[in-house]
């Protein structure tokens, strides 16, 4: 059976020189290798939940009288968009499962896609000749965390709306262009009646297209280019050592895609999430309280929250206050990791191309920056809860607000300077893991101990 | 007791993990043919995916080839002869373009003229900025509607509450939002010019925050002072809705009221300065 589809498929299009290469293909084995398939499997199930709910969804404003099976909004006029929502959640079968693993898959998927992030740079991944691979993955990021809001923010409940609320004024504080940017995204002043429907095409078709694009292309460099390896004994820049596509391979990859799927879809039946129903519908005077995003916008809410009241104003022009954490923060950022190849590069001085892995350890500045910046993302992530911490320990938000201001200067220099000194211990001790490093390594700078060739 | 071998351990343990996929997928049959349960559904997708996904794993980790497999890696794709005569067949193809130098300029006017006529479809987009953000629909004589539509009668307000109103006939103009405050008599000082906006120490600020667009919607009277929920600036209502925490940078806008001879609360006119967040050409009205 097998074989006679290999023949038919080969008297056609040929390319059973390019399968049996395929199918004995070596893919190098390491944990820290899986996020990126996790990161696509749950792209899979986000297609796959993102279908069914698109049959349900009606991305419009037009006002409607509320008359579904959700009692406490019985009789409340809402939009046909966030009442769509509410009824495929309550009255369509299986539809807040789809519903709540669509959004826990889009939890996970950024989450993946950033854990395989830092992956890549703690090991020197995107050294030549990855960086092309590098910039596709970067956009996939930016495509991701895009999307997921368009996603949450096209149900026009009362948070998505305060979000959207948001990205408009962040749209508008752009120096020069951001009024014209803002109503020509928003189809005019805010609340246009033009953007759930915007949202939603953007939502489901561009960017997903998009994604799925590129993940193409970024498999197709990683098949071409060989996964990377870490080093060990008999591995060189020259070879890949692992377990072979077929059967092995692609068995655990499936598995995997089973496990992601299981996670998810337990999370979507089990634990709530985004309850609409509970928000109620937008109203541009109401608000939600608290209101904080999807966790992958968190930082940027941080940001926004913590940046002091400072803006420029000169002959009438201003460059706004949210222009600093809402434009300025990310764009820095961005640009950086874009350019962090050739950064990195410069600052090592290797311009060579690698396939063997480096360790953290290797490069302790490396590993110290990173940690320094990821410091600071989560110090921002938690100023964007500022007002729940400040309930919680029943501390004046403000006082809160000072913490994480100083914190998210001070405490990257504190873990970026700790980090440094574990990891050159660590490499200087010639240990092969961290619990066996003598304390001492890490207290005395001048002490070596060279690994036995 | 004989010891198992490892192997047939695992496949038993597959096989079961097969089976309870097996089940569960029935199950998730049955549940569904019963009307649905969202969280019997999400455990019964939980065995079912994951007797899959732990059959696959353990199948392939245990019964399968382990290798380790070595294949050679080259460390580039192409013979330097092939790169250079790929270079070489660009190189020649651009001189041949390269020497109509007048049609090479024609054609690059071309396709930038081309390129300004693509800039229209996106024009379409959205409408003109122009005058829309440094107005709302405040008018001389608008009278304040709370967004039941209903007026607001200046003698039925109490002290030290706060009431969302917006102009009649516009509640649904989200730039229009506006709260109401009655303070008590004396604790408000208006800005100078100012002294007859408030009449019967009722005040009247734009609801949307200065910083980022939020509505404004917490208030203690005890301290008179407004909350954003969103990035938790304050605003002080005694001395003019001034930003005194948080990023906010303006105080919100004052809307001049009055009360007309019927009694109810009426606007002297739009707001002096655009509501909500600021802009490039902020300060520059059309």
């Amino acid at each position: 059976m097998i074989k006679r589809t290999v023949e038919w498929v080969d008297e056609r299009v040929g390319g059973s020189h390019f399968l049996h290469k395929t199918l004995n293909k070596v893919f190098p084995d390491h944990w820290s290798f899986l996020f990126g398939e996790i990161a696509l499997y749950a792209f899979v199930v986000l297609v796959a939940t993102g279908i069914f709910l698109a049959y349900f969804f009606n991305p419009s404003l037009a006002h409607t009288v509320y008359n579904g099976v959700y009692r406490p909004l019985k009789g409340v006029t809402v939009s046909a968009a966030y009442s769509s929502a509410v009824d495929l959640s309550f009255s369509v079968r299986a539809g807040l499962v789809m519903r709540q693993t669509h959004h826990w898959a889009a939890l996970v998927f950024i989450g993946a896609i950033v854990v395989h992030l830092c992956r890549i740079f703690f090991t020197g991944a995107f050294r030549k000749p990855r960086e092309i691979n590098w910039w596709i993955g970067l956009t996939l990021l930016v495509l991701a965390l895009f999307n997921g809001f368009t996603g949450y923010s096209m149900l026009d409940d009362l948070l998505s709306g305060t979000g959207l609320r948001i990205a408009y004024s962040i749209a508008l504080s752009i120096p020069l262009v951001g009024t014209w940017i803002a109503f020509l995204v928003f189809g005019g002043e805010f609340p246009s009646d033009r953007i759930i429907s915007r949202l939603f095409t953007t939502h489901v078709l561009i960017v997903p297209v998009l994604i799925a694009t590129l993940i193409g292309v970024h498999l197709a460099f990683v098949w071409r280019q060989k996964h990377t390896q870490f080093p060990g004994p008999g591995r060189t820049e020259r070879n890949v050592e692992g377990t072979m596509f077929w059967p092995t391979y692609a068995a655990k990859s499936i598995g995997l895609f089973f496990g992601v799927s299981a996670v998810l879809t337990a999370l979507g039946g089990l634990a709530q999430i985004n309850p609409i129903w509970l928000y109620g519908p937008f109203r541009p005077e109401n608000v939600t309280i608290p209101a904080q995003p999807d966790w992958y916008l968190g930082w940027t809410e941080g940001a926004l929250r913590i940046f002091p009241a400072w803006e420029f104003r000169f002959h009438g022009f201003v460059i706004p206050n949210p222009f600093f954490p809402g434009v300025l923060l990310p764009g820095i950022m961005f640009t950086i990791l874009y350019a962090w190849p050739f950064i990195d590069a410069r600052i090592t001085g290797d311009h060579s191309a690698h396939h063997l892995l480096e360790r953290p350890r290797d490069r302790p500045g490396r590993t110290a920056l990173g940690v320094a910046a990821l410091t600071f993302f989560v110090v921002l992530f938690l100023a964007g809860s500022n007002d729940l911490i400040a309930k919680w320990f029943l501390v004046p938000v403000d006082t809160i607000t000072w913490v994480f201001r100083i914190g998210a200067m001070v405490a990257p220099f504190v873990t970026g300077f700790i980090t440094f000194r574990l990891m050159d211990g660590y490499a200087r001790s010639g240990a092969d893991r961290f619990t066996k490093v003598p304390l001492a390594y890490f207290l005395h700078r001048s002490l070596t101990n060279t690994p036995h060739a | 007791m004989a010891e198992r071998k490892p192997r047939s351990m695992a496949t038993r343990a597959i096989g079961w993990a097969f089976i309870l996929s097996f089940s569960a997928s029935v199950a998730l049959t049955v549940v569904y043919a019963l009307g649905g349960q969202p969280q019997i559904e999400g455990a019964m997708l939980f065995v079912a995916l994951g007797g899959l996904g732990a059959g696959l794993v353990l199948w392939a980790s245990r019964l399968m080839p382990q290798g380790p497999h070595v294949e050679e890696r080259r460390l580039t794709f192409e013979e330097p002869e092939e790169l250079e005569e790929t270079e070489d067949a660009f190189v020649v193809g651009a001189e041949q373009i390269g020497r109509r130098r007048f049609l090479g300029r024609l054609l690059g006017a071309a396709a930038a003229a081309f390129g300004v006529a693509l800039i229209f479809p996106i024009r379409s987009l959205g409408t003109r900025p122009g005058r829309s953000l440094f107005e709302t629909s405040w008018r001389t004589g608008t009278r304040a509607v709370t967004e039941d539509g209903a007026p607001v009668k200046a003698a039925e307000l109490a002290v030290d509450t706060i009431l969302t109103v917006f102009p009649e006939g516009h509640t649904d103009a989200a730039d229009s939002q506006t709260l109401l405050i009655k303070t008590e008599p004396g604790t408000f000082h208006p800005r100078p010019g100012r002294e007859d906006w408030s009449p019967e120490d009722i005040v009247a600020f734009s609801k949307i925050c200065t910083h980022a667009g939020c509505p404004v919607g917490l208030f203690q009277a005890s301290s008179n002072q407004l909350f954003c929920p969103c990035h938790q600036s304050v605003f002080f209502v005694s001395d003019g809705a001034v930003p005194t925490k948080g990023p906010a940078t303006r105080p919100l806008p004052q809307l001049p009221l009055s009360i007309d001879a019927d009694g109810y609360v009426v606007a002297q006119g739009d707001f002096p300065e655009p509501v909500g967040p600021e802009f490039w050409n902020f300060g520059r009205r059309p």
